[in-house]
């Protein structure tokens, strides 16, 4: 893991020193709200439909027990006791007072932490594969690049007044997990004669107008990696419409420009950018790659997991759902479900916190990492300790076995805390989840994701869900649209609309349809709901949506 | 033609505390969506919102609310603003905690 150094540390500091003052000053009203709203923004500081909300970001989604501890401790001295983790892989507290903001942010230091860039049209939190480092298909740990990239954006002169907001997201492994088609810059790891370099995907997004990713490099080297970045950010920062919110992204401007036209200004711009790079920022990584190296891995005996599989189906259970392939034998990765049935999903209290953090510490090499699917992962795993920790886990209300399953869903906050939410998504997929797990069918369904976005800027990722839903506001009524066949992975797709929305109270039973509609048209248990719908398209399953329109083409 | 004036309330939310908050008819804050002052008059609204954006000190974001007129004050006629009056409906936290 990478910890902070000196300079870090100062910078963090002087920052903070910085926004105290600035936070005291809107207090005693030398500063108006206009004034300060953009400070507050800078600082990660939002104020939602109840309450301000403080949105931490957690590098590429890592973190050891001690800032896990923090994270804890932070939501029961200034927040309500527990924290909601994102689908960029931050943590957001619902309820902080304005004047504790400051303390919360140097309690944040303490561990290495910081809300920097977490919201304005900056470059945000850089996310990453979640199994980043342990996964057996990996090529490369994208980690210490990530954490590259962080340092060259935070506060990155040029860059604190984009047209709009800017999210860089990376992959080490061919299975993509970190969704780099949906970013505005998207990052593969791939490998060329033995040579490691980036394939580079650019314009990708979901929101109003979802597209995927465009590759504008094949195989960019390590070391021209920054200045690349550097000058793709720089093009865009001059192209992108300022004139209109609605087309700033990125994406917008690939596509107005045209993904040749950007590729020629960025080459350009690199040519006079690559000299500036005298080495430094490879002095940098080399440095950054020592703080990454795997952790001293242990060779024991498996018996004890072994003996524990064949008789507790139970633990049995949630091994194969919810554990993974590590790229050490003896090991593996575990993904800890924030989606028990019923629960919101990505949430944890401070005791839940505080227990994961022990685990990680007492078992796991002293890592965690947080997904973009709102779950925790233990990377590191002994598979000698899973049953120790399967019975911990289970005792806190964390073992629920449903990863990647229909009760595993992201939703984002939606408008039970979000200010530009249209509809809730948090009840909805309490719903969803309650509903299956009343039906038992969870694990004959099989894979499949459900992901939920409150409004159309889809921070739920509606667009890449299996089933993607979307809450709108339909002359003051919530209202939720269905979307089938996105797909956030390598083969990445934008979900097609099925038809129209429905009500609240209707779009349980609609997805249970869906569902259902699924199981009898399937080739056998094998093919997933995706390849189903890769399959037979949209037809079976709107029908099954829309009975009622069926049965009126039937009769005319 | 112009949409006829719906009656409003004048809300934003606490500059500390970040609480929804409703401006009553003798210049309080109040928590409580009844209590607040329900407008009938278009230019008296523009007034009462002036009124509000006057006090940066106080409140943050100031908007006039629609709201309609029920047996003990103003109540909500949109599910956001029933959300604010009301709290989050995952958890009893913030206006029904003090219920």
């Amino acid at each position: 893991m990478y910890h902070y150094n000196a300079f870090d540390t100062a910078f963090l500091a002087q920052r903070n020193a910085q926004f105290r003052a600035q936070v005291e000053r809107r207090i005693d009203g030398s500063l108006t709200e206009d004034e300060f709203k953009p400070l507050r923004l800078m600082n990660g500081l939002y104020l939602q439909l109840h309450a301000y909300m403080l949105r931490v970001a957690i590098p590429y989604g890592t973190l050891n027990s001690r800032q896990m501890r923090q994270l804890a401790m932070i939501a029961e001295r200034w927040d309500k006791g527990y924290g909601h983790f994102t689908t960029r892989q931050n943590i957001q507290y619902n309820w902080p007072k304005l004047p504790d903001v400051p303390d919360m942010l140097d309690a944040l230091a303490e561990v290495g932490m910081h809300a920097i860039q977490t919201s304005g049209n900056t470059i945000r939190n850089v996310t990453a594969d979640h199994f980043a480092g342990a996964a057996a298909d990996e090529i490369a740990d994208p980690r210490p690049i990530a954490e590259l990239i962080r340092q060259w954006s935070t506060d990155h002169p040029e860059f604190q007044f984009l047209p709009r907001k800017f999210k860089v997201g990376v992959t080490g492994s061919p299975n993509d997990r970190a969704v780099t088609a949906a970013h505005d810059i998207g990052i593969r790891i791939v490998e060329r004669h033995g040579e490691i370099g980036y394939q580079i995907l650019v314009g990708g997004g979901l929101g109003r107008t979802p597209m995927i990713g465009k590759v504008i490099a094949e195989f960019v080297p390590e070391e021209d990696l920054l200045p690349y970045l550097e000058s793709i950010v720089a093009v865009y920062n001059l192209l992108g419409r300022r004139d209109n919110k609605y087309k700033a992204r990125i994406k917008i401007t690939v596509h107005e420009t045209g993904l040749d036209e950007i590729r020629r200004m960025v080459g350009d711009e690199f040519a006079q950018r690559k000299p500036l790079f005298a080495g430094i920022d490879q002095e940098l990584l080399a440095d950054i790659k020592s703080h990454f190296a795997p952790p001293a891995f242990n060779e024991a005996g498996n018996d004890e997991f072994d003996t524990t599989y064949a008789i507790n189906p139970a633990f049995r259970a949630f091994v194969d759902t919810n554990v993974d392939n590590h790229r050490q034998p003896g090991y593996a990765i575990v993904s800890i479900s924030l989606k028990s049935h019923g629960a919101t999903p990505g949430d944890a209290t401070a005791e839940q916190m505080r227990l994961m953090a022990d685990l990680a510490e007492t078992y796991a090499h002293d890592e965690l990492r947080i997904s973009h699917e709102q779950n925790v992962v233990l990377p590191h795993v002994p598979k000698r300790h899973l049953p120790a920790i399967y019975a911990a886990l289970r005792e806190a209300g964390l073992a629920t076995a449903n990863i990647g399953l229909i009760s595993d869903i992201i939703a984002c906050p939606g408008m039970d805390y979000c200010a530009l939410a249209t509809a809730r998504s948090i009840p909805i997929a309490q719903e969803i989840a309650t509903r299956f797990d009343e039906l038992k069918l969870e694990h004959e369904i099989g894979p499949l994701k459900i992901k939920i976005s409150g409004c159309i800027n889809a921070c739920g990722h509606h667009h890449v869900g299996h089933i993607g839903i979307l809450g709108l506001d339909r002359a003051g009524v919530e209202n939720y649209q269905i979307t089938l066949g996105g797909d956030g992975t390598e083969d990445a797709a934008i979900g097609e609309r099925a038809g129209p929305g429905f009500g609240a109270e209707e779009i349980i039973p609609a997805v249970e349809r869906l569902i259902c509609a699924y199981l009898e048209i399937r080739e056998s248990t094998e093919e997933t709901f995706l390849q189903t719908y890769r399959r037979l398209g949209m037809a079976p399953f709107k029908a099954a949506l829309y009975p009622a329109e069926e049965a009126k083409a039937d009769a005319a | 033609m112009p949409r006829p004036f719906t009656p409003k309330v004048v809300t934003a939310n606490a500059l500390l505390e970040g609480d929804v908050v409703y401006l009553t008819e003798d210049d309080r804050w109040s928590r409580h969506l009844s209590e607040a002052e329900l407008i009938e008059d278009e230019a008296h609204a523009q007034l009462r919102l002036l009124d509000a954006e006057m006090q940066p000190g106080q409140v943050v974001g100031p908007y006039l609310a629609d709201a309609k007129p029920g047996p003990d004050g103003p109540e909500p006629t949109h599910f956001r603003e029933a959300f604010r009056m009301t709290g989050p409906s995952n958890y009893a936290h913030g206006k029904q905690e003090t219920v």
